[in-house]
């Protein structure tokens, strides 16, 4: 660090961090950048973890984008350069052997040590000696560390002989050792790969988003878990930005004839300007979802989500669709604490599909207008959540203008992106010119959605 | 205030609070680089405690603003101590009215509320702004010339500079999201669960009675229990408060009963309750 060539390198290896996390969508502006060489130069680049510690406070400004941080900070300041020397210890048992003595010491430096061996001796692919690519997926399809639990139970049952209470925690601890191994190793083969093709690219494509910005309609199974523990939060969070926007409403305008009459004291001079009460109306929601395969994890997420803010609301009711409507309300109320059986069990027990499994719009737009006639009212807004592909089916455009006349105001919510409505057997545009369509595509975009959309 | 980051753990550990790396790197930090703190994290990790044990440390005098809703300029900055006005007044009946005027707006009059108090005088002081997101937008926009330039403005004298800066810790639970500017003023810190071991040695410290596999078996039962999908997960508070009644129960080893028993002071929603005993087995509660 003490020649200027070494300095003008850290600088830069700086700046690009900052470019990438900028790509991600956090926002570093110019001040932060200089805070965070300051911390370098106070930390030194001596403890690596110390120095991401300090890097984190002065660039980043919530937790949620820790996730994005961490990956980038290891390809740009990676543990080591270059691979283990030679290409020595490919046997797969030895390794397997020596990862379960570290799974059961739970020694993370040791499996952090482990991944890079693993990564160099299973990773490699293509046909130049060094190995065109360094493939973490193909490393965990060889090592198979998930297989090792009994192994590592026995032998930490082995070690210590007694066996009590907490014994029953074991396959779940050793469960999440395993979990953080295998992302030592995604990290290890970011870092090689990283070094052939340059750190700015990789840090941009193969570190993934944070969970706000996950597409709904791409989001795996995993990703799904964690918007759904950021339901509660993010209701509370809405919940008190719905609360100031109905005290900003409730302000109201100036009741002339009171302030007229209260200015009778002061010779006709209105010096207490007295404001409309309003009457506390709470609005209804109604919410139309589309619970087929192609929108569940949509759907799912919002449902949960509106739940959640069912306080803010006089009356919340929530009908699912597939071909066919039916009310969910009550299912959601009993399943406020076991989210993730929800869609299994709106499928097992109410009647959404009928003679077929793909989702027709139409039918239950017209079958909602018919059976559930009192839902809508004129206190009511009704949002409805899918992506309104109607299989190549009539999309009923009079059923939903019927809804409309009634309803105070109506939304759509879709999923997909503006550009692909319209598409193939998508009824969006019609739709949208009948009420108002929404691009919903992230939990980052339906929270702003919800704060302005909600009826306060 | 501090030397390295080694030096922060080590005397934070004197006052008995076991810093993370991550918080003894950026407490080192926020020092070093002379910016406030801002402190995140689910309640009970020791966010305000933190706050406590710097001014501790630093043999500092600890200020506080605790933050509601409605809390406003008179509550946090200062306020004009009327009544003594117009005591003031009402004494120098002869006076002319320019010494009145200018006597009435001094330095006697004022009522220094946390903020002016903290950046007053020549004393080191943590100011700690507690609960940050529970005060209105419009504070936020106070906070920000107090935190940038340690300064404050009194329109009838002038600006305030702070001539010793104190350091300043802001927490947050997010029930709120704090405006980006407010943000861009703080280093950001995140104080999360702390990792088994760590965890440990604070059970440890708290509670020194307890024995060490019984402490490590506490451990190794809440950290499961947050791994649950529950709605109120056990905090670092609820781990010390659990330790002390196995204590408190004479509990040499954790048993189904005694965990069933002693589960409502981990828990505090029924729910969960019910949830946890099932997945760890403890037969009906």
């Amino acid at each position: 660090m003490n020649s200027p060539a070494a300095q003008t390198g850290i600088a830069e290896r700086l700046t690009g961090l900052v470019g990438a996390l900028r790509a991600h969508g956090i926002r570093i502006g110019t001040g932060e950048t200089v805070d965070a060489a300051q911390a370098l130069e106070a930390l030194g680049l001596a403890d690596r973890e110390r120095l991401r510690e300090g890097l984190a406070a002065t660039l980043l400004h919530g937790e949620a984008q820790r996730q994005v941080f961490d990956p980038v900070f290891d390809v740009y300041f990676p543990r080591r350069v270059g691979g283990p020397e030679g290409r020595a210890d490919a046997d797969r048992d030895a390794l397997r052997d020596r990862l379960v003595a570290a799974l059961a010491a739970n020694d993370e430096a040791m499996t952090a040590q482990l991944a890079v061996d693993a990564v160099n001796g299973f990773g490699g692919y293509g046909s130049s000696p060094g190995s065109d690519g360094w493939s973490s997926y193909q490393t965990l399809e060889r090592l198979r560390p998930q297989t090792l639990l009994a192994r590592v139970r026995d032998t930490v049952r082995a070690q210590n002989a007694v066996s009590g209470f907490t014994d029953r925690l074991l396959e779940d601890e050793i469960r999440r050792r395993i979990e953080v191994f295998r992302r030592q190793v995604a990290t290890e083969a970011r870092r090689r790969v990283a070094e052939r093709r340059g750190r700015d690219e990789i840090a941009t494509r193969a570190v993934a988003p944070t969970s706000d910005r996950v597409d709904f309609l791409l989001a795996g199974r995993t990703q799904l878990a964690e918007l759904r523990r950021a339901v509660h939060p993010l209701a509370r969070k809405l919940a008190t930005r719905l609360a100031a926007r109905r005290r900003r409403a409730a302000r109201g305008t100036i009741d002339l004839r009171r302030t007229l009459r209260g200015s009778l004291s002061t010779g006709g001079v209105p010096m207490h300007p007295v404001l409309r009460r309003r009457r506390p109306v709470r609005p209804e929601l109604v919410l139309l979802c589309d619970v087929s395969g192609s929108v569940a994890g949509f759907s799912d997420f919002t449902m949960l989500l509106v739940q959640a803010l069912h306080d803010q609301f006089s009356k919340v009711r929530v009908f699912a669709f597939v071909n066919r409507v039916d009310e969910v309300t009550g299912l959601l109320v009993h399943g406020g604490t076991d989210p993730r059986g929800l869609a299994a069990r709106i499928r097992s027990e109410t009647t959404v599909t009928g003679w077929h499994d793909s989702s027709d719009y139409g039918s239950a737009f017209g079958e909602f207008a018919e059976r559930y006639p009192d839902a809508v009212g004129s206190r009511t807004s009704v949002f409805v959540l899918g992506d309104a592909r109607t299989n190549m089916s009539d999309p009923n455009l009079a059923a939903i203008r019927r809804i409309s006349e009634r309803a105070r105001r109506v939304y759509w919510l879709n999923p997909e992106p503006r550009a692909q409505w319209g598409t193939g057997d998508s009824a969006a545009p019609d739709y949208a010119g009948l009420l108002e369509m929404y691009e919903c595509r992230n939990v980052r975009q339906l929270s702003a959605l919800i704060t302005r959309l909600l009826p306060v | 205030m501090f030397t390295s980051v080694d030096d922060v753990s080590a005397r934070l550990a004197t006052t008995g609070y076991l810093a993370s790396p991550a918080v003894a790197t950026t407490v080192f930090l926020a020092d070093r680089l002379g910016k406030p703190l801002l402190v995140e994290g689910p309640a009970g990790v020791g966010k305000t405690e933190l706050a406590k044990a710097v001014a501790d440390v630093a043999g500092a005098r600890l200020v506080r603003l605790q933050c509601y809703e409605g809390i406003d300029e008179a509550r946090a900055l200062y306020e004009w101590n009327h009544a003594k006005q117009l005591l003031r007044i009402s004494a120098g009946r002869d006076e002319t009215w320019d010494a009145t005027r200018t006597d009435i707006f001094g330095e006697e009059f004022l009522l220094a509320r946390p903020l002016l108090t903290a950046i007053r005088g020549t004393d080191p002081k943590v100011l700690l702004i507690d609960e940050t997101d529970k005060a209105d937008v419009e504070v936020e926009g106070l906070l920000l010339e107090v935190l940038s330039d340690f300064q404050i403005t009194v329109p009838e004298l002038g600006t305030i500079t702070a001539t010793t800066r104190p350091f300043v810790v802001l927490t947050s639970n997010a029930s709120r999201e704090l405006s980006e500017a407010l943000r861009r003023r703080c280093l950001f810190l995140h104080i999360g669960f702390p990792d088994a071991e760590l965890e440990r040695r604070i059970v440890r410290l708290k509670v020194p009675g307890l024995e060490e596999t019984l402490a490590e078996s506490v451990v190794r039962v809440v950290g499961a229990l947050r791994e649950m999908d529950l709605r109120k997960v056990p905090s670092v508070a609820e781990t010390i408060d659990w330790a002390r009644t196995l204590l408190a129960l004479g509990a040499d080893t954790l048993d189904e009963a005694v965990v069933r028993d002693s589960l409502g002071v981990l828990l505090k929603h029924q729910d969960d309750v019910l949830k946890a005993a099932a997945k760890l087995d403890l037969g009906a509660v």
